[in-house]
């Protein structure tokens, strides 16, 4: 660097300052920090959960709770997670921040809509904290029916409320994407010329508009069975406790590739970057976005192979479930080709973009045992199918998640972050994560059912070694809380583009001004142009 | 079968658990490939192309389209070879052969009930004959559970409201774990048991050991006789309510013209909820033992109406019982 980089003299973060300059502002970039600040919260208070769960677990006997309190902690952590942190996490945090840089936009196509799906977020947020402290909720994050419709006597409608009402916010954050990506690119930005993140939250935007409604549907209808005795799933009323199920699943499985797509297109980004080289495959992984998007829809009975559907359809569902697989297969190859005469260097993004490859395997691969049926039948509900899970919604989705926020911290906030704790953290992710959920597989083959309280004294060894990787998984996800705020004020001032990566958004200073462009751009040429030419024009020589 | 002292799986006791162990391995061997295949390339990829001066840039390479057919159509093929394997074992899995002995489970918070044909009834303990197939009918009394034997590889949900069925052949004499897999509420960890799998001689013994209130059929027969039943259903065929003689595996014509086939899970329905499928020519007359009789109970009314078809009982090898073929089936 020739000279050091100053932070600009305006930027978003400047421009208006108090607490009502906050709530009241349409500027996409302070929504996204508020949802950041909202959703770590929420990210540690999941963790909590998950942390009183890995304590009971590592003896045989249900020892430390009670055995509701358990069946409490479990459904919390997944609520949490699943509804107030993964769902929002990469599109409302990331997508948010850098879909309009990206295209070369001031703001989304409805910015008033944007702060809206916020305020319902956090009423959602709202209706889950008044479960809590009113006792919590047991049914499981699932809420299956007819436990939830009159067995639990636990706070289950303002729990369902909360995830109604959160799903609303899902739902306007991926219209507005949707509407933002059509009609608000730059000049000369073509469809082909987006980057894959774009690419990426598209596809997602497509799920969150189209599923979100069904869940919505669902949830109401457990409510008037629940409140007003409507049979709907409870068969002594008349109604059919699998049609939930059914119900459920068709947006819950593709609530999965919610949370996974956006980190696939933040893997591209960052894959890119760090080999200095366009991405291998451009079309085949745009469009293998898009290929999981709807076929995503087209799976969800692989949840209920043991739950009374017929022979048939199992085999119909099973043979589905394979498809999803390819494309995901299409990405992992792609991005691998991506490195191959690269010119590659390993900051803390990119560590955290190869510990996205090695979990996303492994999630992706043991996806296979649940897709095929005589497999499935025996890791059904057993440890296998949490460790699986948590290998894509922990492992992928969050290794993503977190890499581009350490990829686009410097633009979030115009300084750089300690790179040898960040690359502890990293590390300390990546080990932990495996240590706590590898042995759950092994687990899961043995028998061990999920959602258990107490276990035969078997499988203690195991849970043992899960649980002390849980520990040192949490001391990797809190580092980054640590090493993040100490940058807001010490962190080195990282200029424009620190990475020397090719998007639009590396063009605009750090932190961005307000209205993102002073003059709108106009794109000539490909994403991800990495030539001497356009390295040396970034000062990088 | 440990490694390091940490068991990798649990003991193979049911005709179904070396095919399932083969497919899984079968499955862990192609996915280590691709695992390894993958990381392999991206570290040395990582550490051949790193990135030696500042100003280095990757080759331009966008792409080849060959290799991204051969990198689609290959784990396709793969994919298929999984899904016809597992669709093959699953297939046996749910069909139980005709000659199978037949149980009954029902599930509760939080307890497994079985009822043997010869009238033993037992809670979260199974006694079965090895080498024998077993079949099992299952129903739940509240929510939904699941009846889960790891060391035979199958489960199968407790639906309140349906009859489902698995079946498993021990082939190793011992007890082996039962666990609940659905989450049942406060004591789902509890719901747990043991399936103690005997020699024919042993299991023989024990059924004599048992059955105070005599057989499944005969216990269903007094609640046939205490419920009234049969003031309408006469075997005469000129009751309010049709004969019960020779009906099981039967198709009959109901009053809205569909049609039904005769088995468990519909004489199930038509006592609980009879007004839904009355058979044509009847009148709507029959309450609703809907909460009135418990499953267990049910399971002996059910059991009792098929001793009336003795033609077609499963033990019989008729297998006119064709509830088997397709034991998932909606009810």
């Amino acid at each position: 660097m020739l000279d050091t980089p100053k932070l600009p003299e305006r930027h978003y973060l400047n421009n208006g300052h108090g607490l009502k300059s906050w709530l009241l502002t349409k500027d996409h970039k302070r929504i996204a920090i508020m949802y950041l600040i909202s959703i770590s919260a929420m990210f540690l208070l999941g963790g909590l959960f998950a942390g009183a769960v890995r304590l009971e677990l590592m003896t045989p006997e249900g020892d430390l709770f009670l055995a509701d309190t358990y069946n409490k902690m479990f459904t919390m952590h997944g609520v949490v997670m699943v509804f107030f942190f993964l769902i929002p996490s990469t599109p409302a945090v990331l997508g948010n921040f850098l879909i309009p840089p990206m295209i070369g936009a001031k703001d989304l196509a409805f910015p008033r809509i944007n702060l809206l799906s916020l305020y319902i977020f956090w009423l959602g947020a709202a209706f889950f904290f008044y479960a809590l402290f009113a006792g919590g909720v047991d049914t499981g994050w699932t809420f299956y029916t007819p436990f939830s419709s009159f067995s639990s006597n636990t706070n289950v409608i303002p729990t369902a409320l909360g995830a109604f009402i959160s799903g609303f916010s899902s739902i306007l954050t991926g219209l507005n994407f949707i509407v933002t990506i059509h009609r608000m690119r730059a000049p000369g930005l073509t469809w082909f010329r987006l980057p894959l993140f774009v690419w990426a939250h598209y596809a997602t935007s497509l799920i969150q508009v189209l599923g979100t409604p069904v869940v919505a549907i669902t949830i109401i209808m457990v409510f008037v069975e629940r409140a007003f005795g409507f049979g709907i799933f409870d068969p002594t009323r008349g109604g059919d406790p699998v049609l939930f199920q059914h119900l459920f699943w068709f947006y819950s499985h593709p609530a999965v590739y919610i949370m996974i797509l956006p980190a696939m297109g933040v893997i591209s980004e960052i894959v890119s970057t760090f080999s200095r080289k366009t991405i291998f495959g451009y079309s085949f992984v745009a469009f293998s976005s898009l290929a999981i998007a709807v076929f995503g829809f087209i799976v969800w009975a692989h949840h209920m192979f043991v739950a009374g559907i017929s022979t048939y359809s199992a085999l119909v569902f099973s043979f589905l479930s394979f498809s999803v697989a390819i494309p995901s297969a299409v990405k992992t190859f792609n991005w691998a080709a991506t490195l191959y005469k690269g010119a590659i260097s390993f900051e803390t993004p990119m560590l955290y973009a190869y510990g996205f490859f090695g979990l996303f395997l492994i999630g992706g691969l043991t996806g296979l045992f649940l897709a095929t049926l005589g497999t499935d039948i025996h890791l059904h509900d057993t440890y296998f199918v949490v460790s699986h899970f948590h290998y894509i919604m922990v492992g992928g989705a969050i290794m993503g998640y977190l890499g581009g926020l350490h990829f686009w911290w410097p633009k979030l906030v115009g300084r750089m972050y300690s790179e040898f704790l960040s690359r502890v953290s990293a590390i300390l992710v990546f080990v932990g994560f495996n240590l706590t959920f590898f042995p759950q597989f092994i687990l899961g083959y043995m028998g061990m059912p999920r959602r258990y309280h107490a276990y035969p004294d078997e499988f203690q060894v195991l849970n043992i070694l899960s649980s002390a990787g849980a520990g040192v998984l949490g001391i990797g996800y809190l580092l980054p809380v640590i090493y993040f705020l100490w940058s807001l004020k010490r962190g080195e001032v990282a200029g424009p583009n620190p990475w020397g990566a090719s998007g639009l958004e590396w063009q605009i200073p750090s932190p961005p001004p307000t209205e993102n462009f002073k003059v709108q751009p106009v794109v000539h040429g490909e994403p991800y142009e990495y030539t001497p030419h356009v390295a040396r024009e970034a000062n990088l020589v | 079968m440990g490694s390091f002292g940490i068991p990798l799986f649990p003991e193979q006791a049911s005709t179904f658990a070396r095919d399932i162990d083969a497919l899984y391995f079968f499955i862990v061997a192609t996915s280590a490939f691709f695992a390894l295949a993958v990381t392999v390339a991206v570290i040395v990829f990582g550490i051949v192309y790193r990135r030696r001066h500042e100003g280095e840039v990757g080759a331009r390479i966008e792409g080849n389209l060959p290799l991204e057919l051969l990198w689609s159509v290959i784990p396709t093929m793969i994919a298929m070879v999984m899904f016809g394997w597992g669709a093959s074992s699953y297939f046996h899995m749910r069909t139980p052969p005709a000659e199978a002995l037949q149980i009954y489970a029902v599930g509760k918070q939080w307890m497994w009930k079985f009822q043997h044909l010869e009238g033993q009834r037992e809670i979260n303990e199974l006694h079965v004959p090895v080498n024998r197939p077993v079949k099992v009918t299952i129903t739940s009394e509240d929510v939904l559970h699941s009846l889960y034997f790891p060391s035979f590889r199958t489960k199968m949900d407790a639906i309140p409201g349906r009859y489902t069925q698995l079946w498993f052949e021990a082939t190793k004499v011992g007890e082996y774990h039962i666990f609940c897999t659905e989450y049942c509420g406060t004591n789902h960890s509890g719901m747990i048991g043991k399936v103690v799998v005997m020699e024919p001689d042993d299991y023989q013994a024990w059924l004599a050991g048992g059955g105070v209130e005599g057989t499944l059929a005969e216990r269903g027969q007094r609640l046939f006789q205490d419920l009234a039943c049969g003031t309408c259903h006469l075997d005469t065929g000129k009751g309010r309510g049709p004969s019960l003689n020779d009906i099981v595996g039967k198709t009959v014509t109901l009053a809205d013209g569909a049609t039904a086939v005769v088995d468990e899970g519909y004489l199930r329905e038509s006592i609980v909820n009879s007004q839904v499928k009355i058979v044509q020519g009847y009148q709507p007359l029959m309450p609703a033992f809907q909460g009135l009789v418990s499953e267990d109970n049910l399971v002996a009314l059910v059991e009792y109406v098929k001793s009336l078809s003795p033609q077609a009982t499963t033990q019989a090898p008729a297998g006119a019982t064709a509830p088997a073929a397709d034991p998932t089936k909606k009810n």
